[in-house]
C-alpha cells in the first residue's frame, strides 16, 4: 500500500502547497488594488487611526478642526470637531466616518494625514509604522479671516447665495461664506437634519454657493464686456452713446432696467456707472458673443475655479444650456446683445467674479485663488507655504486702471452708492438680474478697495431677492470689506 | 537523544514562540509586557508537558514532532482568540485542557493495543452515523448560521460532526483492510454495504446542510479507498459522482448555488451574500509581506463593530494572515505541511494494514480540512463553514483533532517499536 500512501502524500502536500499560492495572490498581487478600493472598511478605519492635522484659520491660531481622540475595541481612533461650527462649514468641509470627507478636508487630505512623503520623512513615517505609533498629520494653516467671515455669513443671514473676498496681488481666500450653512458637527450623527435646511433658504445647505452655485450675474457681467470692449480697442472710455432705453435685437425690444427715463447722449463711464443695457447691447452686437467670451475665458470663465477644493466642488462659469456648459461650437448663434449685459444663459460663481474683480484691481494679472496658506509639520517645522501663482495677464493694465475709474465712479455716485466705506476709495458693479417673477431677482455685487493700493477684492450674490444689486448685496460687501480693511487685530492677524 | 527528549526539547521552543506570540498582543494592546503574558506562556507550557509525560508512559515510541507541531498550532490560534476577544480565549484555554485529557485519556486506554478497535468496526460504523444524524434530530438538534451541525444537551453545545470523521475513519480502516482484496476486484455486490454507509452519510449531509462536511467525509472515504484498493478508477468514478451529485444540488438547494455564487463574483451581493468574503480577502490582503504584527490588525470598524463575522471561527485564517503577512502564514501553512508529511510517514512505516488505513485516513481528514476551509477563505473553492483544526475557536474541534493525534501516535508507537525490534 505504500505506493498509494507515498502517492497520497504528494496529493495532500500539494492541497496545502495550493493556500500558500492562494494566500500569495491575494497578499501580493492582488493587495494593492485592494487597498484602493471604495468599500475596504479596513483602510476606512485606517484613516481614522491617524492623528490629523488641524486646520486654522489665517492667524495660526484659531482653530477650525481639531481631533477628539476615542478609544474602541483597544484602538485609539481620532474624530473630528469643528469648533467654529458653521463658520467654515464649506471651506474647510469634513471628514466623518459615514459621509467621507469634503472641502480642503479632502483636497489637502494627504497633507493632514501625513501621506506627503519625500525622501527626508519616509524613513520617519516608515519607522513609525513598523514600531505602531501613531501616525500624525500635519497642520494646515488656512488664508480665511475668521472674523471677516463671521462677518459675512452672518450679514448672508441664511439667504441663498454667497460671498468670496479675495487678496488681488497673491489670490488669497480671505472670505468664503455660502448661506446657508450647516455644523459640519452633525454630519456624522445626523445627516437628516444637516441636509433638512430651515430658515429663509431651505436648500442644499450643503452645496458650496462660493465654487459651485451658478448665479444669473446680470450687469456684474458689464465689467467682462467693459474689459473686452476697452482691451480690444474697439472702444475707449469716451465713446459715446445714445440710451433711448431699449435696443432693439432681432427686431425685438430689449429694455433698460428702468424704461421711463432714457439717458440719452452718454459715454462709455456713464453707460457702465448707470448701468445702461442699452449702450452695453450696442456693444455686444457690435463685438459679437465671440470676443465678448473669448474674454471671459481669460477671466477663468469655461474652467473650474483653480482653488484648492476638491473638483466636484467647483464649477465653470460661462453660457449654460439644458445644465451644461454650451459647447464653444454653438457659442456663434449666443445673443451677444443679452449676454453683454449678463444675461443670455450666462452663469457665474462668486468665486469667478471675486476673480474678475480681483483682475482689475492686479493691473489686469488673475492670480489663482487658494485657500491653504501653509502646511506644518507636528515638530513646528514648516513643509510647504504656498507662492502665490500668476494664472494669467487677462487684460492690458491701461484697461485695468481705465476701468478702476469708472467702477469707482458707480460707487462714488452710481448704482453702487450703498458700498461706500468711509475714508477708502471702493471701486464696483451692481448686478440685478429679473427672473420675471416677483422676489426672484438675484442681487449681484462685485468690488475692490482701496482703489489706490488693493487689498480686497470681493463678489456678493444672492438669489430670491426683491431688491437690487445695490440696495442688497452692496451693503453686504461693503461689511466684508470693512471687517478686511479693518486693522487686524492681535487675535486675527 | 531520544525521541521524547526531542519533543520535550521542542515543546519548550513552542512555548518560548507562544509565549512572544502573547507578550506581542499585550505590547500592542497595552504598550506594556506585563508578567502576565509570561505566566500565560508557563501555564501553556506546563498542560503540554503533563501531555508530554502521558506521551513518555503510554508511547514512548512514538513521532517526536506532532505533539509540538499541534501545540504551536493551538498555541498560535489561542493567541490570536484572545487577541480578538477575551472571553473566548478563555474558554478555548478550557477546551484545551479537556482536549489534552482526551489525548491522554485515548492513549493511555489504547497504550496495549488499539487494534481491538478493528473488531468493533461496525459499531464505529454505525456509530459515525449515529453521530451525523444527531443534529437532525428534534429536540436535541440546532442550527447554527444555516447549518443544522450542533447538539445542545443542557448548557453543552457540541458538533457531533467532528467526532464522527474519526469514528467513519475507524470504520473504514477496519471495513477496508478486511474487504480490500475483494473490493479490489470491484464487484457490484462488494461495494454494496459500502455505497449504503456512504449514501446514508450523504442523505445525512444534505438534512443538515452541511456542505464542507459533506466533501471532507466523501475526500477521506475517496483516499481510504484508493490506498486499500490501489484502484484509480474507483477515484475517477468517485469524483464523477459527487461532481455529480454537487450539480443536482447546485440546481436544487439554494443555499448550494449562493455559495457558488459568491465564490465566482462575491461582488455581485457586497453587502449581502458576499459580505463574509470580501471582508475577508480584504483582511488577508492588508497583512501584505510582513503583516501588521500580532495584536495590530484591524477587524473591527472605528465604532467597534466586527468587520468579519465569524472571525474567530471560520475566518481564522483571515485574521492570522493579516497579523503574520504573507511570510508568517507561509511558515505557518508549513507546520500544516509538515504535519501532513509526519502523518503520512506514520502511514508507510506502520506494518500492518489496520494501521496504515487508519494512520492515512486521519492524516488526509486532517490535510483536506485544512484545505477544504483555508481554500473557501482563498476563493480556491466554494467556501463552507468548517473549522480549522487546532487553531478556530470550538470546543468540539480541538477535542476530536486531539484524538486523531492521540490515534497518530498509536499507530507511530507501535510502527517504530516494531522497526527497532526487527
Amino acid at each position: 500500500m505504500n505506493k498509494q500512501i507515498s502517492r497520497l502524500a504528494v496529493a495532500g502536500l500539494v492541497l496545502v502547497t495550493s493556500l500558500i499560492v492562494g494566500t500569495t495572490y491575494w497578499q501580493a498581487w492582488a493587495a494593492p488594488s485592494l487597498a484602493e478600493r471604495q468599500d475596504n472598511a479596513i483602510k476606512v478605519v485606517a484613516q481614522f487611526t491617524i492623528k490629523r492635522g488641524l486646520i486654522y484659520a489665517g492667524d495660526g491660531v484659531t482653530r477650525l478642526a481639531v481631533n477628539r481622540q476615542r478609544r474602541v475595541s483597544g484602538q485609539t481612533f481620532y474624530f473630528r470637531r469643528y469648533p467654529k461650527g458653521e463658520l467654515t462649514a464649506h471651506a474647510v468641509g469634513y471628514s466623518t466616518r459615514a459621509r467621507s470627507r469634503t472641502g480642503l478636508e479632502r483636497s489637502r487630505n494627504d497633507y493632514l494625514t501625513g501621506a506627503n512623503r519625500n525622501l527626508s520623512t519616509i524613513v520617519d513615517t516608515t519607522l513609525d509604522e513598523l514600531r505602531g505609533k501613531t501616525i500624525e498629520g500635519n497642520d494646515v494653516i488656512t488664508t480665511i479671516r475668521w472674523r471677516a467671515q463671521q462677518v459675512a455669513l452672518d450679514a448672508l443671514g441664511g439667504q441663498c447665495g454667497a460671498a468670496v473676498a479675495l487678496e488681488p496681488s497673491t489670490g488669497k481666500v480671505l472670505v468664503l461664506a455660502s448661506s446657508p450653512s450647516f455644523d459640519p458637527n452633525l454630519v456624522e450623527r445626523n445627516f437628516a437634519a444637516v441636509q433638512r435646511g430651515r430658515g429663509p433658504c431651505p436648500v442644499a445647505p450643503l452645496l458650496n454657493r462660493g465654487t459651485a452655485g451658478l448665479f444669473i450675474p446680470g450687469s456684474t457681467f458689464k465689467v467682462v464686456t467693459a474689459a473686452a470692449a476697452l482691451d480690444s480697442g474697439r472702444y475707449t472710455p469716451d465713446s459715446t452713446f445714445v440710451d433711448p432705453g431699449y435696443c432693439i435685437e432681432y427686431g425685438q425690444r430689449v429694455n433698460n432696467y428702468d424704461t421711463t427715463s432714457p439717458f440719452g447722449r452718454v459715454n462709455f463711464g456713464q453707460a457702465l456707472q448707470n448701468s445702461i443695457n442699452s449702450s452695453f447691447c450696442e456693444m455686444g452686437k457690435e463685438m459679437g458673443a465671440e470676443v465678448i467670451l473669448d474674454y471671459a475665458r481669460r477671466f477663468g470663465f469655461y474652467e473650474d475655479p483653480p482653488v484648492d477644493l476638491p473638483a466636484d466642488e467647483r464649477v465653470p462659469s460661462g453660457l449654460y444650456q439644458g445644465g451644461r456648459l454650451l459647447p464653444q461650437s454653438q457659442e456663434g448663434r449666443a445673443d451677444p446683445g443679452r449676454l453683454a449685459f449678463g444675461q443670455e444663459r450666462m452663469l457665474v460663481t462668486p468665486m469667478q467674479m471675486a476673480m474678475v474683480a480681483a483682475t482689475v484691481a492686479n493691473g489686469g494679472v488673475v492670480m489663482e485663488p487658494y485657500l491653504t496658506d501653509r502646511v506644518r509639520a507636528p515638530d513646528g517645522s514648516i513643509v510647504q507655504r504656498m507662492e502665490p501663482d500668476e494664472l494669467r495677464r487677462a487684460i492690458k493694465e491701461e484697461t485695468a486702471s481705465q476701468l478702476t475709474s469708472m467702477m469707482e465712479s458707480v460707487v462714488s455716485g452710481g448704482t453702487g452708492t450703498a458700498a461706500q466705506v468711509a475714508g477708502v476709495r471702493v471701486a464696483g458693479k451692481t448686478g440685478t438680474a429679473e427672473t420675471g417673477q416677483a422676489g426672484r431677482n438675484v442681487a449681484g455685487f462685485i468690488a475692490f478697495a482701496p482703489v489706490d493700493r488693493p487689498q480686497v477684492a470681493v463678489a456678493v450674490y444672492l438669489q430670491n431677492q426683491s431688491g437690487t444689486g445695490g440696495s442688497v448685496a452692496a451693503p453686504i460687501a461693503k461689511q466684508i470689506m470693512e471687517a478686511l480693511l479693518r486693522r487686524p487685530s492681535n487675535s486675527e492677524r | 537523544m531520544s525521541a521524547r527528549t526531542r519533543e520535550l526539547f521542542s515543546l519548550i521552543l513552542v512555548g518560548v514562540l507562544v509565549g512572544t506570540a502573547f507578550a506581542s498582543v499585550y505590547i500592542a494592546r497595552q504598550e506594556v509586557v506585563s508578567t502576565e503574558s509570561l505566566s500565560y506562556a508557563l501555564f501553556f507550557l506546563g498542560l503540554y508537558v503533563c501531555a508530554h509525560i502521558v506521551t513518555r508512559i503510554a508511547v514512548p515510541h512514538a513521532d517526536p514532532y506532532l505533539l509540538p507541531m499541534a501545540g504551536l498550532l493551538t498555541g498560535i490560534g489561542l493567541t490570536e482568540i484572545y487577541r480578538l476577544n477575551e472571553d473566548e480565549a478563555f474558554r478555548q484555554g478550557l477546551w484545551i485542557v479537556i482536549g489534552l485529557a482526551a489525548f491522554a485519556g485515548t492513549l493511555l486506554a489504547l497504550r496495549r493495543d488499539y487494534r481491538v478497535l478493528e473488531s468493533y468496526k461496525y459499531l464505529f460504523g454505525i456509530g459515525a452515523l449515529v453521530l451525523l444524524a444527531l443534529p437532525a434530530m428534534p429536540v436535541v438538534g440546532k442550527t447554527v448560521n444555516g447549518a443544522r451541525l450542533w447538539v445542545e444537551l443542557g448548557p453543552m453545545r457540541f458538533q457531533p460532526g467532528e467526532f464522527a470523521k474519526i469514528a467513519l475513519i475507524v470504520f473504514l480502516a477496519g471495513y477496508l483492510r478486511e474487504k480490500r482484496e475483494v473490493l479490489a476486484q470491484a464487484r457490484l455486490k462488494d461495494l454494496g454495504p459500502l455505497l449504503l454507509i456512504w449514501g446514508c452519510a450523504m442523505a445525512v449531509l444534505v438534512l443538515t446542510n452541511d456542505l464542507g462536511g459533506g466533501l471532507l467525509y466523501f475526500g477521506i472515504f475517496l483516499a481510504m479507498l484508493y490506498v486499500a484498493t490501489a484502484q484509480v478508477w474507483f477515484v475517477v468514478a468517485g469524483t464523477a459522482m459527487f461532481v455529480g451529485g454537487a450539480a443536482l444540488v447546485y440546481t436544487q438547494v439554494g443555499r448550494v448555488a449562493e455559495r457558488v455564487r459568491m465564490w465566482l463574483d462575491p461582488w455581485s451581493d457586497a453587502d449581502g451574500g458576499g459580505y463574509q468574503t470580501i471582508q475577508s480577502i480584504y483582511a488577508i490582503a492588508n497583512g501584505h509581506f510582513g503583516g501588521t504584527g500580532f495584536g495590530q490588525g484591524t477587524f473591527t470598524d472605528a465604532d467597534g463593530n466586527q468587520l468579519i463575522p465569524y472571525v474567530s471561527t471560520d475566518f481564522i485564517y483571515s485574521a492570522l494572515a493579516q497579523e503574520l503577512g504573507l511570510v508568517g502564514i507561509s511558515a505557518f501553512l508549513l507546520v500544516y505541511m509538515l504535519f501532513a508529511a509526519r502523518g503520512f510517514r506514520i502511514a508507510m512505516l506502520a506494518q500492518d494494514g489496520f494501521s496504515k488505513l487508519l494512520a492515512v485516513g486521519l492524516t488526509f481528514c486532517f490535510t483536506l480540512q485544512t484545505f477544504i476551509i483555508v481554500g473557501g477563505i482563498v476563493r480556491i473553492i466554494p467556501l463552507t463553514g468548517i473549522t480549522l483544526p487546532f487553531v478556530s475557536y470550538g470546543g468540539s474541534s480541538i477535542v476530536a483533532n486531539f484524538v486523531l493525534l492521540a490515534g497518530l501516535l498509536l499507530v507511530s508507537n507501535r510502527a517504530n517499536e516494531q522497526m527497532g525490534r526487527a
